[in-house]
């Protein structure tokens, strides 16, 4: 394998609260190379949203990047970057799709001269050409009549129209790394599995790796070549698509899974993983799971486990993994 | 000094006409003008008629058929309408009255003073159209140097926050600790009386609620989803206030206008009663046609005048301001349809 385009270390990322700061992110490690899909799972508040800010460098105030963090991004170390060098980054090499696509544009422009503005921020392209490539991009990303929808305005679209046009947004100046962060949460379901197929499509036409983040493995199912799953500010298990959602090794990934409703197991109670997701800042000791982890044992209490090789592109955060036992 | 005022008139027509093109281009403005003029017919129809007037006040040259000093001055359409240098009697007169009020003798212009005319023989209704062109200069040139002002304060401090936002705090508690009213007569004394002058006390004084509200909006826009979703396409802080902030507190921006504009005009008011308002302005009017009330037999007309327009213009922009309000608020649109 190539070098990697994208190698996170050791990211921390805390906030200020009560009694100090809070990590919030506490040693994440990532790394995609180009053309790849690596899918971060995680429930609410493990903090998959802030680490992929911190990838643009736009985590919000007060919170802040601790020292140890390293970003590496096509051979620049995003962290030590000059503002106004990382400023073309964003949008340029690095594009992101937003949660919200209902609330993601400015609502008292058109929608065209929004993704005008994408391409003119970073390019002196003349503007008749710039809105040549706008109406190219519509087409690109589905857009039904291209022309017109320019010059609509955004409640006059649908969601997911709207999220066309982030894509497209995201897409204008050809992007080396794309950043989703859960980018059809908020969309129908009907709509999920076009937006998904778009992005796909996308990532496999241009070679862009895409970065998405999702607590959904219907997502991750349709997309990832790679998954990471992050429990409470760490990354726990990271293997190939099918690795994960086969034979996964962490007993939190496995409680995840086992969690998903299926048909089969219709008329049945559904699983869930014991007790609630610890808050920031009250994360238990050594191993982070052991709390609502079935399988604990002293070690777990006591001692972070460390990192494991399931196989060579599986790897898993856990005592028991380390031990050899299948947990 | 005709000439600047011409020359304001002329940009404020080919000002007007490019702000009436933009509405008229983007559907948002478009549909609320429209919304508004369905609304509020009547008043907008009023406040037309009062900027018309005071543009027919506005455009003055030299000559004409007068004689003596009147000559020699610029005079407007307006003068040349009513020509007050012989358009006058010796003193008062009863509205429409064929005599003079004290003695009986005959007027020079028996029954066509509409309001009468004052202690020195003025048509009173001349004098309160004269007034038109004051208190909308006061109402404009005011919120000209207010919302510039409160627009800056108050989006810099709502964007940055920190010890900008501390900063512009400071200043805008500071000012709204002080009795406006004595900081306006401390600001004319020092400045002067001009127009202009007291535009700018007015305007110093009056910055602050706008700001306070400029502020409020920015720090709620700051964590839009929209401003997050820019900054991630690598736009500045500059460029995301200019294209995304400002645009999205421009309603709010004409609705303080039109609420700042009727507060101002009256505030003119208070100052002429404190003796240092502007020269020809209804609150001038108003405040010496105050000793004529206490005569007997007692003269009122000489307060109609200024106070009917007075009256009139206030609750024609208030009423268009309530609309622009309503129509601006999503909250209240389109109710009962």
């Amino acid at each position: 394998m190539s070098a990697p385009l994208l190698t996170v270390e050791q990211l921390a990322i805390s906030f200020p609260a009560e009694a100090g700061r809070v990590r919030v992110v506490d040693g994440v490690g990532l790394s995609i190379a180009s053309g790849e899909t690596l899918a971060l799972v995680g429930e609410s508040g493990c903090g998959k949203s802030v680490s992929a800010l911190a990838i643009m460098r736009l985590v919000p105030r007060p919170g802040r990047i601790e020292a140890q963090s390293r970003i590496r991004f096509d051979g620049i170390d995003l962290l030590a970057l000059p503002v106004t060098e990382m400023r073309a980054l964003r949008g340029g090499k690095i594009g992101m799709i937003f949660q919200e696509p209902m609330t993601s544009l400015n609502p008292v422009t058109t929608v065209g001269s929004q993704v005008l503005e994408a391409i003119l921020l970073h390019t002196r392209t003349p503007i008749a050409e710039a809105r040549r490539r706008v109406l190219e991009l519509f087409g690109m990303v589905g857009i039904p009549d291209p022309a017109v929808r320019v010059n609509a305005y955004p409640h006059q679209l649908s969601g997911g129209l709207k999220q066309r046009v982030m894509i497209a947004m995201a897409m204008a100046m050809r992007p080396r790394l794309l950043i989703c962060d859960e980018p059809t949460t908020a969309l129908d379901a009907t709509i999920r599995a076009q937006i998904l197929e778009l992005i796909r499509n996308l990532a496999a036409t241009t070679g862009t790796a895409v970065l998405l983040i999702t607590h959904d493995f219907g997502v991750v199912n349709a997309v990832a070549d790679r998954v990471a799953v992050m429990y409470a500010g760490r990354i726990v298990e990271e293997g190939t698509r099918a690795e994960l959602l086969g034979r996964p090794r962490h007993p939190y990934t496995q409680g995840l899974l086992r969690s998903i409703p299926r048909p089969e197991a219709r008329g049945g109670r559904l699983e869930e993983i014991k007790g609630a997701v610890p808050r920031p800042g009250q994360w238990p000791p050594a191993c982070r799971f052991h709390t609502r982890c079935p399988h604990a044992f002293e070690r777990c209490r006591s001692e972070a486990p460390a990192r494991s090789a399931v196989s060579p592109t599986q790897t898993a955060w856990c005592h028991l993994v380390e031990q050899g036992a299948r947990p | 000094m005709h000439w600047v005022s011409n020359a304001v008139v002329l940009v404020l027509v080919l000002g007007g006409l490019w702000l009436a093109r933009s509405v008229a281009r983007s559907r948002f403005w478009r549909e609320s003008a429209v919304e508004l003029w369905r609304r509020r017919r009547l008043a907008i129809v009023v406040v037309g008629a009062f900027v018309f007037i005071a543009l027919l006040d506005s455009i003055a040259w030299v000559g004409g058929d007068v004689e003596g000093l009147a000559a020699f001055r610029p005079r407007s359409i307006i003068d040349r309408a009513f020509q007050p240098e012989t358009f006058k009697e010796a003193s008062y007169s009863a509205p429409l009255a064929g005599v003079a009020f004290y003695g009986g003798k005959a007027l020079n212009y028996p029954g066509v003073h509409l309001l009468g005319t004052d202690i020195l023989g003025r048509d009173v209704v001349y004098r309160a159209l004269k007034g038109v062109r004051v208190a909308l200069l006061i109402g404009v040139f005011t919120s000209l140097i207010v919302i510039p002002i409160a627009l800056l304060f108050g989006v810099t401090a709502g964007y940055f926050g920190g010890r900008i936002d501390d900063g512009v705090f400071f200043l805008m508690t500071v000012l709204a600790s002080v009795p406006s009213l004595l900081l306006l007569i401390a600001l004319i004394m020092v400045l002067g009386r001009g127009t202009l002058q007291v535009c700018i006390a007015l305007g110093i004084t009056g910055w602050v609620h706008f700001c306070r509200i400029a502020r409020g909006e920015t720090l709620k826009l700051r964590e839009a989803d929209y401003v997050a979703a820019a900054r991630a396409l690598g736009a500045s802080d500059a460029r995301i206030v200019l294209r995304h902030i400002l645009p999205n507190i421009a309603h709010l921006v004409i609705i303080t206008f039109a609420l700042s504009f009727t507060g101002l005009v009256l505030a003119e008011t208070i100052l002429s009663y404190l003796g240092i308002g502007l020269d020809g302005s209804w609150g001038q009017m108003i405040d010496q046609a105050r000793n004529e009330l206490s005569r007997t037999p007692i003269i009122w007309w000489n307060i109609t005048g200024a106070a009917i327009l007075l009256f009139t213009l206030v609750l024609a922009v208030n009423t268009i301001a309530d609309a622009m309000r309503d129509i601006a608020d999503p909250r209240t649109r389109r109710e009962g349809q």
